[in-house]
């Protein structure tokens, strides 16, 4: 079978310049008689190689700043490749975003034609298909309503009614899903699981390891930029969960800031077990999280909330000093570090990641989304030597009392 | 669906340099309702509606008919000054809010440009077509101002230089108009610029007076250069029997062009980087 999508020897590279946060004439005027500037090249993709089939639905899954946008943006033509080429044998609409080019002071039905339009359909397949579109969002009420007066959730509605009736030969999901509640998340799946029986090709670039899974039949997995695995679903998830602590960890448990951007207050984040340095911890061990940090001005009442998921990249735990009586920080500082003790983690046996989100009483300072991956290892905590299946368990209960009443007796 | 199975194409670093006008031509519904928001949007929530692209030139006739034409007696080849000067500003406004909007288009769009592929020439073009309407509009109030002023128009001329003069206006904005817009990405000085631009660029065009005026020829072969001068002057042929130097609008209409060349190259040549930038 021909390929219809060959992707051959991608890299994509960035120039970053330091200190600058856009360029202006007078800087460029300015080091043009100087030799060098301090640029840094950054390879956002290096060398990447895969081909497609038609009728395949194809996972692409890494940590933050792995590639996967880059990968979709150079397929859709947003940008240009450093190196290498693609050869596209269809059709490609990629959906990187929902409801691009919505337009607030249009109503709805204004912004139905102009997305479309945008998405890539014919005026004529947008009148075709417009009853359904309305009737998918089900805002038929508000149909000539200035969008700027529907609800967030509606305008998302509308957004993905548009996207959904796009019918290209290969279609780019990008992280659409995120948004939005489940029961649009469960819908979103079911329309492209729809899309991909008509035969069409998938890419789809997804943190939710659970929708990749049951949906995609092949996934790559990039790191770095470059592929580090690919093959069936199940086996490169796997992988990917097992894939060690993001690159710029000095040792184990251990998390260094990579800016020194007087904005971004968190420094340094350490993990241990039991008070030793590490990333391995292991089922009832005690658990420390210190995030430490500088801030220039004092921070009135510093609040760090962390939140735990598993590898599917679901939430399991989400807490903040700020909810516990004795965790609350009264006193400004603005050098220092907030610890978290779990002293009996009841975490079940598996990989976990770890998202830090710092700042004060009102808002997210900084945030740190996948920043630290932890394993915890089994331990008999049931005292039989089994334990129970982990694929059901995230938690564990260790006080657990089975009673029997036999009722053989009273015959 | 798309169902023709000899689709084909490749992405490679750098395109071959081509203008790309077939693609423009599969992308030409975009071009309807790019317009046509530009359109719709620039006029919701406004009473007046459309009517403010016949207020401004009309406002605008007024005070450089009382103002600057009463006041010191400038000459006018032969038309009557209130037309000469509106039969100016139309062009001239297409040009002036189509550099503007053309300019900064590729910078408000930002968003759209980030995560969706089409020709990028879209936008800045849209962006001209909508100060394309607004003459037309306006259009419409030069007729009656015509009779009103008794003014002797030979017809045949009008439907040759008229479109000529529009034409000609199109070209003279869209080069400038996507240099600007490709530079304003990159460097966003350009975004001062624009104005401080189109209105210095107003008082060296012979929208208010008739080049004839100026008193060396070398000064008047270099305002030539500016190629609202030819679209201006031919525009109004039909209304005057004074006819204009030659060697003058060619200069403007070959400086017309050479911008054009200039701004369309390179807005190509960099418009696959815009999304990295924006």
């Amino acid at each position: 079978m021909t390929p219809i999508l060959e992707i051959q020897n991608i890299s994509k590279r960035f120039r970053i310049r330091h200190q600058e946060s856009y360029l202006s004439l007078r800087e460029t005027i300015s080091h043009f008689f100087e030799s060098s500037t301090v640029t840094e090249d950054f390879l956002a993709l290096s060398d990447v190689n895969f081909s497609v089939n038609p009728g395949e639905s194809i996972g692409i899954i890494g940590r933050n700043g792995a590639g996967k946008s880059t990968l979709l943006k150079i397929l859709s033509k947003i940008t240009p490749p450093s190196e290498g080429r693609v050869i596209c044998r269809g059709r490609i609409a990629s959906l990187l975003e929902v409801g691009t080019g919505f337009h607030p002071e249009l109503t709805g039905r204004e912004n139905i034609f102009l997305n479309g339009s945008i998405l890539g359909m014919k005026k004529r397949e947008i009148e075709k298909c417009f009853d359904e579109i309305v009737d998918f969002a089900g805002t038929e009420k508000f149909l000539d309503t200035p969008l700027k007066h529907y609800s967030s959730g509606m305008q998302l509605r509308l957004a993905f009614a548009v996207a959904a009736f796009l019918e290209p030969e290969i279609l780019l999901v990008d992280e659409v899903l995120a948004v939005g509640d489940s029961e649009f998340q469960r819908k979103c799946i079911g329309k492209m699981e729809d899309v991909n029986k008509h035969g069409r090709t998938i890419l789809f670039v997804s943190h939710n390891m659970a929708a990749v899974e049951s949906f995609c039949t092949k996934t790559i997995l990039l790191n770095h930029g470059k592929i580090l695995g690919q093959g069936p679903s199940g086996e490169v998830i796997s992988q990917y969960a097992n894939l060690s602590s993001a690159g710029n960890s000095q040792a184990a448990g251990v998390m260094i800031a990579s800016s020194a951007d007087s904005n971004k207050p968190i420094k340094k984040i350490e993990m241990f077990c039991d008070d030793k340095p590490s990333d391995a911890m292991y089922m009832g061990c005690k658990m420390e999280i210190r995030v430490h940090f500088s801030s220039v001005q004092p921070l009135e009442s510093p609040v760090l909330g962390l939140i735990v998921k598993d590898y599917y990249n679901m939430p399991l735990l989400g807490i903040n000093n700020k909810h516990y009586m004795e965790g609350i920080i009264r006193k400004p500082v603005c050098t220092g570090y907030i610890a978290m003790v779990i002293p009996y983690l009841t975490l079940f046996e598996g990989v976990y990641d770890l998202d830090v989100h710092f700042g004060n009483a009102f808002k997210d300072i900084e945030v740190w989304r996948d920043c630290c991956r932890f394993a915890v290892e089994p331990m008999g905590f049931t005292k039989s030597g089994e334990l129970p299946d982990k694929k059901l368990n995230r938690f564990f209960i260790q006080d657990v009392e089975w009673g029997l009443a036999s009722l053989d007796n009273l015959k | 669906m798309n169902g023709d199975g000899n689709y084909y194409f490749e992405i490679k670093p750098k395109n071959a340099f081509t203008f790309g006008f077939r693609e423009l031509l599969d992308y030409k519904e975009l071009f309807f309702f790019f317009t046509w928001r530009d359109i719709k949007v620039k006029y919701k929530q406004t009473v007046m509606g459309f009517l403010w692209a016949i207020l401004q030139p009309i406002l605008l006739m007024l005070i450089f008919t009382f103002f600057i034409g009463r006041t010191f007696a400038i000459p006018s080849d032969e038309i009557e000054y209130s037309v000469f000067v509106f039969s100016g500003l139309i062009l001239w406004l297409i040009f002036s809010s189509g550099i503007a909007n053309a300019g900064n288009s590729m910078v408000t769009n930002a968003q759209i440009i980030k995560k969706i592929y089409f020709p990028r020439l879209i936008i800045p073009i849209s962006a001209i077509l909508v100060a394309v309407f607004d003459f037309l509009m306006a259009f419409i109030v030069f007729i009656p101002l015509l009779f009103f002023y008794n003014q002797p128009v030979d017809l045949l001329e009008a439907l040759l230089w008229w479109p000529t003069g529009l034409l000609l206006t199109v070209i003279g904005t869209f080069g400038p108009g996507c240099l600007l817009a490709a530079l304003n990405v990159k460097y966003r000085d350009f975004r001062y610029v624009i104005p401080f631009l189109v209105q210095v660029l107003l008082f060296v065009t012979p929208v208010i007076y008739p080049l004839s005026i100026l008193p060396h020829k070398w000064l008047q072969y270099v305002v030539a250069i500016n190629p609202m001068y030819a679209a201006i002057t031919l525009f109004r042929l039909p209304l005057t029997s004074v006819s204009p130097d030659p060697v003058l609008i060619s200069i403007s209409v070959v400086s017309g062009l050479v911008i054009f060349i200039l701004g369309l190259s390179y807005f190509r040549r960099t418009e696959m980087f815009f999304a990295d930038l924006a």
